[in-house]
């Protein structure tokens, strides 16, 4: 296949695309084993159990992103500093190195699956900790990687032009990168290792993915409809101000039940309460933005630019659903008079799924056709039959999984903990209850509808190259 | 050459020193009450629980003693309380260390054996099996629960131990545990991790634990 791009960083962000397109097929096809799994328990079992089917599910969700968002990173820094990306030879042997362990890991998950109560299974098999399971020496194999990574972002952007947006990024992703060592140690107070899995979690997806989603957002806007650099460069400092400023604190909602002190009600509460506001403000930045450049340029007689379309397109799904996902779904239990309700039920299945979907997977998509349009050469990528499916099929499959299985936690909470008290027994009731059976049917429903969206993405990627459709 | 006047609100340096402020000192306040907590969710020493020192997170020698969960009218919420000596496995003279080591055994087995993946723990994991908060305290393994009966057990932690080991024997519900593996000692441990969780003070989670179970006594766990 044809590549037009000129920097070997851009290359190299083509291959983190890539993996990262196919864990994301990995991760709905585990989702719809799961799904399958809370209708009819016996399907697979003892033999891909749940557990398996879930771990697979939500590691592969992360490595995918964290793969889309090193790609990315890779992807703008050349444009933005004006310079190859110093350190890239070593850049690409941390891509084969990250990509041969994720796939060791990947087939110890399915074929391995536990192991014996013992240090030799958190070191070669799994650490059994939700989101991070990663055994041991991935840990310090993917510390190693990310450390490549980021020094290749430091010398780069020290030896280039520093703009704003990878002045952020520098911070952000040594943030990121440090976090995890909060996840890497074992201790038997259940506690403490809570408090320590949230600084990566938390820290993660509601403090650091959430800026970077910022610096990506803003390269876009430059990008895709040509925005003013000062006014988007001045809207990212705002919102890492107010997403810093509410989302490290906002770590206390996490701290009201897991043996922690009640202090942290109050501050979790007020915090996590301001979160959704800098995402109302990247909302407004994107069709405010959008709305002024076109505006201008249509007063001064110019052709309105749009120079990829389905990036856009999915860049303002970000807004919309990081808005949806994380403010309003991830508000209405946050505070902990609901949340000693709703905490661990499927209300915060629902959230997850509405979150990580808005607020990341859209703006990683968008960053894939940023790369398709560089890759081939194309000076106006524009919307197909395919990529219209594929917004639509998988925007409106993760909004109707999100509002079934809110159906079905509001169902579990009324019956397993407002009346019955939250015993094995109660929690059994609430899974038989009409109106869960029905939401989890719902669910896999729409669980299908995202899938078969993922296929016309897919197919839409790979059909590009060819397409006469584009400008080039 | 004359000032331009520029609004402080569009200004980039205005907005750039701020982010600095702000990240600073949420991320000040945050190591700050890191300590504190710190200091708060440390496990207890055998000592503490000689001379009745309650701690949010007891030690490992809790499992010698009777666990209730109890409305507290001071703080408006159900809190653990430590009773008199109580058997587990038939002793109630685990030593520090023995004790230790059983809670070692059960945390490394949790994880090794995934049970995050379908259960919850303090409410955090997956949601397709029950949450294991106050997995010891359930009615369901108490004396008027189907599980001793159906494990033919003497022991709520006879029967715990039974049904790790073999799950899949003994099904409550459609949608079972499956055999994990589970060796005798390793089932120990995890029912000792399972002691000692039900003991850790979770500010009331869950709430009303409970209030309408098998037996039909309101608040089944509350009372010695």
């Amino acid at each position: 296949m044809a590549n037009n791009l000129k920097f070997e960083s851009q290359k190299l962000a083509i291959n983190y695309f890539f993996v990262a397109a196919v864990l994301f097929g990995a991760q709905l096809l585990m989702g719809l084993i799961a799904a399958t799994q809370f209708l009819y328990p016996s399907f697979l079992f003892e033999i891909f159990d749940f557990s398996v089917a879930r771990m697979v599910h939500i590691n592969a969700l992360v490595v995918w992103m964290l793969y889309a968002m090193i790609g990315s990173v890779y992807y703008l820094l050349p444009e933005e500093t004006g310079i190859e990306t110093v350190g890239i030879k070593l850049g690409k042997l941390a891509f084969y190195i990250l990509t041969a362990a994720v796939t060791v890991v990947v087939l110890v998950y399915i074929l391995v699956q536990v192991g014996p109560a013992s240090e030799s299974t958190i070191w070669l098999i799994n650490e059994g900790r939700e989101y991070i399971e990663a055994p041991r020496w991935a840990d310090i194999g993917i510390v190693v990687v990310v450390l490549v990574f980021v020094f290749n972002l430091f010398a780069t952007a020290l030896k280039g032009e520093q703009t704003g947006i990878v002045t952020v990024l520098m911070a952000d992703v040594l943030a990121l990168a440090g976090l995890y060592l909060a996840g890497m140690f074992f201790t038997d107070n259940i506690s403490m290792d809570q408090y320590w899995w949230w600084w990566v979690i938390h820290l993660w997806v509601e403090a650091t993915w959430e800026v970077f989603v910022g610096c990506l957002l803003s390269y876009g806007l430059i990008k895709i409809i040509g925005a003013r650099r000062e006014v988007v460069e001045m809207w990212l400092w705002i919102e890492v101000s107010m997403l810093f400023g509410s989302g490290i604190l906002g770590l206390g909602h996490h701290y009201f039940w897991i043996g922690t002190p009640e202090y942290w009600w109050e501050i979790g509460a007020l915090f996590s309460a301001l979160e959704p506001v800098p995402l109302v403000a990247m909302f407004v930045h994107v069709v405010y933005d959008w709305g002024k450049e076109t505006g201008l340029k249509e007063g001064q007689n110019e052709e309105k630019m749009m120079t990829n379309s389905p990036a856009f397109a999915w860049f303002v799904t970000n807004a919309f659903g990081n808005f949806l996902g994380a403010g309003v779904w991830g508000f209405f239990h946050t505070l902990p008079q609901v949340n000693i309700y709703t905490h661990g039920t499927q209300f915060t299945s629902a959230h997850g799924h509405l979150a990580f979907f808005g607020a990341y997977a859209t703006i990683l998509i968008g960053m894939f056709y940023m790369g398709l349009q560089g890759k081939n050469g194309i000076t106006k990528l524009r919307a197909t039959f395919d990529s219209k499916m594929a917004i639509s099929l998988i925007t409106i499959g993760v909004l109707g999984m999100t509002v079934s299985l809110t159906i079905a936690g509001y169902g579990q909470v009324l019956v397993e903990r407002a009346q019955m008290g939250a015993t094995w027994e109660a929690y059994f009731v609430s899974q038989d209850f009409v109106w869960f059976v029905q939401g989890m049917g719902w669910r896999l429903a729409t669980g299908v509808l995202t899938f078969i969206g993922f296929i016309f993405l897919i197919k839409d990627l790979l059909t590009t190259s060819k397409n006469p459709i584009h400008e080039r | 050459m004359s000032k331009k006047t520029v609004s402080v609100w569009t200004s980039i340096p205005f907005w750039r020193r701020s982010a600095g402020w702000v990240t600073g000192f949420a991320a000040m306040l945050l190591i700050w009450l890191t300590f504190d907590t710190m200091g708060q969710i440390a496990m207890g020493t055998d000592a503490d629980l000689k001379n009745g020192i309650t701690k949010r997170v007891p030690g490992p020698t809790v499992i010698n003693y009777k666990i209730t969960y109890e409305m507290s009218d001071k703080r408006g919420h159900e809190v653990p309380v430590i009773g008199e000596k109580e058997k587990f496995f038939g002793r109630d003279d685990w030593s520090e260390e023995e004790a230790r080591e059983l809670l070692h055994l059960g945390k490394l087995g949790s994880q090794a054996k995934n049970c995050m993946n379908c259960h919850t723990l303090l409410g955090n994991g997956a949601y397709y099996a029950p949450d294991l908060t106050k997995a010891w305290l359930d009615p369901a393994w108490g004396p008027n629960g189907p599980y001793l009966g159906m494990t033919n057990s003497k022991t709520k932690e006879e029967a715990m131990s039974k049904f790790l080991q073999f799950p899949s024997q003994y099904p409550t519900h459609e949608r079972m545990m499956p055999n994990l593996g589970i060796t005798e000692k390793e089932a120990m441990g995890l029912v000792a991790f399972l002691k000692h969780m039900s003991s850790i003070d979770t500010n009331g989670f869950p709430r009303n634990f409970g209030r309408m179970s098998t037996d039909g006594v309101t608040g089944a766990i509350h009372g010695k």
